[in-house]
């Protein structure tokens, strides 16, 4: 590890905490409906698509009917995206004439996109038309973006209310999203990016004959408006193969640092809306600061580790850290924290190959994806997803000072125990059970790479990465087949929806509530005591599930690399 | 305070049933109430079924499976132990109450009240009115309709003097199975055989009519969430364990399961609930349900009278305050005088400070050839007339009107000082001999010793205190700034109270009262906490949730803090088990996986000597922890009125980071044990 290593991380840190307040501010006005600078242009825009929707601004849903809203928006979003795919090779803007994309890998990238997983069984600039990453993909990368936060505000807004029936309306809650945050957010990332020297083109390939005399294909493409949407959506899905590791996609150490902010801003600002919407912000910073714990930790560990490098190449007598699958002009620190970033938020873009890490620096992110990517996270899921253990912590621990739990004057009961608890089942449920059938079927089996821990690491790692919606591939997974297709397509809805339905549950059951007014026996849930409980719950309830899992995985692969012996 | 009657902690009286009814407790009916244990049940068949197929076949490692098939049906009967315990000090005390549940004859009343036949008690019905005489036995449940009587209550109180019970008034209720000491009493049945208060005591302290407590049901949700997340982790084990080319026999595996899910919390679950029933019991307070001990923990407004509570039951008088030109001897001399066949506690306090202070002894009131004037509601005075003098004592506006207009000085006099003594919260008496007025006597309500600290502890608690008193709101003032309430609601009147309650819970509060009159009734069955006093009208008891027998309004601090010992200690202990888990993965997996992955080794940090001893001595501890911490579950969690972030902070350090560091010590040390004596 280096002192300018340790330099870059904490100054992507210090952007993180500045951005907090200011976006938060702003999203929260923009979900209230206040005027914001950009509401006399959008204003009107906002009004005739609720006008076309046969919705109004004060139109306010029950939970279980902005659930079905969202539910049946994003099954239409899957039907359009897979009949784009699968017709693609007949559709327009497609120069490169690309076929047809076959029903499993339809399938699964339909489902991928939708759940905001963004996970690739397909190379982009081998697979899909100009069309389908436009229309297709990017669109649902706004909008799978604007569902988790639509679902975000509504879990917000029922702490924030009481005795209300009503938790949002999800139509004005994804238009406000997708317009004033995501959109404006995202013409001005692209122009940067594309200042940068990303490529942003409808342009086909580019034939060169290289140095050598080689002929060459060069892929472009609209690179730079997918790329800003896949970071600040916290969707991944790269435009070429490669991800963030491609020179187009990622060119230089700036445009990096652009992308980890962008992953980070929104999931940071939503802890900062909750503590604005609930009337103190520091509620807002607790759970930030308790991500925040879990993060730095999380690098610290990845960066150790990736920095120390592989001690089987050292008896060779080549030092210095684990360079292998990583781009040189990022070296280990900037590798280390995109890694950590990707999978603590649910972006799953990647500019190293988390493959090549060492069994400990990929541990780390297979850990953050077990969590349920709660630290900063997936934007909104993050948010919900951490509310859920939230609600565990309190039930347990807040016992303890001789009250019914309650949050923020919301006593915590046996509805909303049950619901946290089925959010928290599903993750294990879809990461651990599919895992496990998968490394005894001999077609789960023959798709891995390597033999040994590592291999078991490379199937446990896709479906973690698959239920947790991250969508980052650990590599040596062939993943492109009906089995992998279809089973990681079903663990990216499980991830998905079953925690999304009782977080709902649990919005429309807290917004019912009276609020109990604090007093000195309330246990107080903006303070480090607070922080630390949330971190252990965390740790102990969310972690503690996958240690025999991780044992038999990187922990015996890290322990048999010390000891110089491999598969 | 409260008299103890229940057995200590470890009587054997108690213990030696537990052991058999551990074994009943197998029952499956009564263990699918408790998922944990249930789940733990199963896989002990499970494993004890494989067990002897093995045995038949005489393959594995028999010792080592047999041990650990015993401790897992040891873990279930210590649970069944933790919970029989619990409740058989409530059956101590059922069978104690059921002896005093004798076959009485009642006198039913006959041919309009003229006479009366007898028969059995159990045949009474509601409605129907008895004659209880002289060494009766109340055949059952009622109302005092006419008459008055001394009754022995001790069945029910365990205080054996007797209790006044009259009809009319607050104190018209009778209880079943208490004894009538002299006098006669008519009383209207107000509950059928079966269903009398005694009845209802036996079957609440024997826990047969216990329903889960919301509460109790969110934590069993939690804990049934766990065992199934831990199900998952277990059972995905052998297929990445057959990967990995190894295989995991599946008395290990339940092992890992059964130490792994919460089986301390699960085990003394219900344990908790019974124990925090029986203390306030114990306290001689009488909990309808579970739900209200629950509830009780969540107060957040305490509503207390003030007479009785607050103050002591009575003013007394404190000073005596003269006019211009009279002595305070002289007015001391006339106040004295005025009061001594005055025998309401305010007019013996005055006759005992005048004695106190100026020597004045009692004098007969024949030798004085004294008339008293008794007080009435019309003249709002009393006092003597003798010798052909009158002296008078009494509200100062029904005095001064009768005093000589002539002395104007005087006059202004005694207003001031009167309005001196309300402001600080006491009651002015004027005194006037012949229209001429002497001055005034202080009579003020004492307020108990160390009820100012009481509510300081309360407040730290996050309680708000009001106190409900007739007083006007300037005297109220002053007493409540003495007592140091947070509130007070003066001149109330049951509406009021009704009222103040009914606003407190909309702002989403928890309110707490006591009452003992019929129309505390409503009061007490809006609130949150309604404990009615034993002494009060059938109409409180029936409206509140909580009885108690001693009739101590003080009580319901305590009350308070019975209900928040009782989820601290269901929070501490949930706690403890789920950090235990650390420890257990560290001593279980590195043995589980340690034949195809030596290099786990590594995690073997308490280096413990084999991965047999390392299982087995993970599910000793899981089971011995349970006995260990009984006591705890049983006298509950001691409550510190500290607020709660440093309540919580204690806690966390007891029972979260002792709960992560006590396996490792004791995993460690029964592997000592278990190597030392050869087990495996």
């Amino acid at each position: 590890m280096t002192i300018n290593g340790w330099i870059q991380i904490l100054v992507f840190c210090g952007i993180i905490i500045l951005l907090v307040r200011p976006l938060g501010g702003y999203m929260t006005a923009i979900f209230n409906g206040e005027r914001t600078l950009l509401s006399p242009v959008l204003g009107p825009v906002e009004r005739g698509l609720y006008r076309l929707a046969g919705t109004a601004e004060q139109e306010e849903q029950h939970w279980s009917t902005y659930a079905v809203s969202m539910l049946l928006f994003n099954l239409l979003g899957f039907l359009l995206l897979y009949l784009i795919l699968r017709l693609q090779g007949s559709l327009p803007i497609n120069p490169t004439g690309m076929a047809n994309v076959p029903p499993e890998l339809a399938f699964n990238t339909a489902v991928s996109f939708v759940t905001n997983t963004n996970w690739q069984n397909y190379g982009g600039e081998t697979t899909m038309s100009y069309l389908s990453q436009m229309l297709g993909l990017t669109v649902q990368n706004f909008l799978s973006a604007a569902t988790g936060i639509a679902l975000a505000m509504a879990l917000i807004r029922a702490f924030a209310r009481k005795s209300t029936r009503t938790v949002g309306n999800f139509w004005v809650d994804m238009t406000r999203g997708t317009l004033y945050l995501l959109l404006p957010i995202c013409i001005v990332m692209t122009l940067v990016l594309v200042s940068l020297g990303m490529p942003q083109t409808l342009g086909a390939s580019v034939d060169v004959t290289t140095l050598e005399g080689a002929k060459q294909t060069i892929a472009i493409g609209p690179v730079a408006s997918q790329t800003a949407i896949k970071m600040l959506g916290t969707n991944g899905g790269g435009f070429f193969n490669a991800n963030a590791a491609h020179p187009f996609e990622n060119p230089n150490a700036i445009s990096n640092l652009i992308q980890m902010v962008a992953i980070f801003s929104i999931g940071a600002a939503l802890t900062n809306v909750f503590g604005r919407m609930v009337g103190n912000e520091r509620q807002g910073w607790a759970i930030f600061a308790a991500m925040g714990t879990l993060f730095l930790v999380g690098v610290a560990v990845c960066y150790w580790a990736e920095a120390a490098g592989n001690p089987l190449i050292h008896a060779l007598g080549i030092d210095g850290g684990n360079m292998e699958g990583k781009e040189a002009r990022f070296g280990t620190a900037l590798s280390a924290l995109f890694a950590v970033i990707t999978t603590s938020a649910s972006c799953g873009a990647v500019n190293a190959m988390h493959d090549s890490f060492t069994a400990l620096g990929g541990m780390i992110p297979l850990i953050n994806m077990m969590l349920g990517e709660i630290i900063i996270g997936g934007v909104g899921a993050g948010f919900y997803g951490i509310l859920m253990f939230v609600v565990i912590a309190i039930f347990v621990a807040g016992l303890m000072v001789g009250r019914t739990p309650e949050y923020l004057g919301k006593k915590i009961e046996a509805k909303e125990v049950k619901m946290a608890m089925l959010a928290v089942l599903c993750l294990p449920l879809a990461m651990l059970g599919f895992a496990a059938v998968a490394v005894v079927l001999p077609t789960g089996v023959s798709s891995i790479a390597n033999a040994g821990p590592h291999g078991f690491s490379e199937i446990l790692y896709a479906y973690t990465s698959a239920a947790a919606n991250n969508g980052s591939a650990f590599g040596g997974l062939s993943g492109n087949t009906p089995w992998y297709n279809v089973t990681l397509g079903i663990a990216m809805l499980m991830g998905r929806f079953l925690v999304i339905v009782p977080a709902l549950a649990i919005a429309g059951s807290v917004a019912a509530k009276k609020t109990v007014p604090v007093s000195a026996g309330t246990f107080p849930t903006d303070g480090p005591l607070f922080v630390g409980l949330l971190t252990g719950v965390i740790v102990i309830v969310g972690g503690l599930t996958f240690f025999p899992a991780l044992a038999l995985g990187p922990v015996v692969e890290h322990l048999a690399i010390t000891a110089g012996e491999t598969f | 305070m409260s008299k103890s009657r229940s057995a200590s902690l470890l009587d054997a009286r108690i213990l030696w049933p537990a052991v058999g009814g551990a074994f009943r407790k197998l029952d499956p009916r009564s263990l699918i109430r408790n998922p944990v244990m249930f789940v733990v049940a199963v896989v002990s068949v499970l494993t004890t079924v494989l067990l002897v197929k093995d045995a038949i076949a005489g393959s594995g490692q028999l010792g080592f499976s047999f041990q650990i098939v015993l401790w897992l049906w040891f873990t279930l009967l210590f649970a069944n132990f933790a919970e029989a315990v619990a409740e058989g000090r409530g059956k101590a005390q059922a069978d104690a109450l059921r002896r005093t549940r004798t076959e009485t004859q009642a006198k039913l009343i006959t041919d309009g009240g003229k006479a009366y036949r007898t028969v059995p008690g159990h045949s009474l019905k509601v409605g129907d009115v008895v004659l209880v005489e002289a060494g009766d036995i109340i055949p059952s449940d009622g109302e005092v309709i006419e008459g008055v009587a001394s009754v022995n209550e001790a069945a029910i109180t365990g205080e054996s003097a007797p209790v006044i019970r009259e009809s009319g008034g607050d104190r018209s209720a009778v209880t079943g199975g208490t004894e009538v000491l002299s006098d006669w009493i008519r009383v209207r049945i107000t509950a059928a055989a079966g269903s009398t208060f005694i009845d209802r005591m036996i079957s609440l302290v024997e826990g047969a009519e216990r329903k889960k407590t919301p509460n109790e049901i969110a934590l069993n949700i939690l804990l049934a969430g766990m065992t199934l997340i831990f199900v998952l982790a277990t059972v995905t084990i052998p297929s990445f364990a057959s990967y990995a080319g190894g295989s995991i026999p599946v008395v290990v595996l339940v092992a890992l399961f059964v130490t792994l899910i919460p089986t301390t919390i699960g085990a003394l679950l219900s344990a908790i609930g019974i124990a925090g029933m029986d203390r306030l019991v114990r306290f001689n307070v009488l909990a309808m349900s579970g739900r209200a001990v629950e509830a009780a923990g969540d107060v957040d407004t305490l509503l207390l009278d003030k007479t009785g509570t607050i103050t002591l039951g009575n003013r007394q008088a404190t000073g005596f305050h003269p006019v211009e030109g009279i002595s305070a001897e002289a007015l001391a001399d006339a106040a004295q005088l005025a009061s001594f066949a005055d025998e309401t506690p305010e007019g013996r306090s005055i006759v005992v400070l005048a004695k106190e202070k100026y020597g004045l002894r009692g004098r007969e009131m024949e030798s004085l050839h004294a008339t008293f004037v008794p007080f009435t509601a019309q003249t709002r005075m009393s006092g003597v007339d003798h010798d052909g003098h009158s002296i008078r004592k009494g509200a100062i506006d029904a005095i001064t009107a009768q005093a000589d207009p002539a002395a104007a000085a005087a006059l202004r006099e005694v207003r001031s000082i009167a309005d001196g003594i309300a402001r600080t919260g006491g009651t002015p008496l004027a005194v006037m001999r012949d229209g001429r007025l002497l001055g005034v006597i202080e009579l003020k309500d004492i307020v108990k010793g160390g009820i100012h600290e009481r509510f300081t502890e309360l407040r730290r608690m996050g309680i708000r205190t009001v106190m409900i008193t007739g007083d006007n709101p300037m005297t109220a003032a002053a007493i409540a700034a003495e007592a140091g309430v947070d509130d007070f609601l003066a001149q109330a009147t049951p509406e009021d109270k009704l009222n103040l309650i009914r606003a407190e819970q909309a702002k989403g509060k928890l309110v707490a009262m006591c009452g003992d009159g019929t129309n505390d009734a409503p009061a007490l069955a809006q609130s949150d906490v309604g404990v009615a006093m034993n002494t009060g009208t059938v109409a409180a008891r029936e409206a509140g949730n909580m009885v108690d027998l001693d009739s101590d309004p003080t009580k319901l601090i305590e009350i308070v803090e019975i209900g928040k010992q009782l989820l601290m200690t269901r929070g501490a202990l949930t706690t403890f088990s789920i950090a235990n888990d650390v420890a257990k993965y560290f001593a279980i997996i590195p043995a589980m996986f340690l034949a195809f992955y030596p290099q786990l080794g590594a995690l073997n940090v308490m280096g413990l000597a084999t991965p047999e001893s390392a299982i087995l001595s993970a599910i000793i501890f899981n089971a011995l922890i349970i006995v260990a911490l009984i006591p705890l579950a049983l006298k509950g969690v001691r409550y510190r009125p500290v607020g709660a972030g440093a309540l919580l902070g204690r806690n966390l350090l007891i029972y979260g980071l002792g709960g992560l560091i006590v396996p490792f010590v004791g995993i460690k040390a029964i592997d000592l044990a278990v190597t030392a004596l050869g087990l495996v």
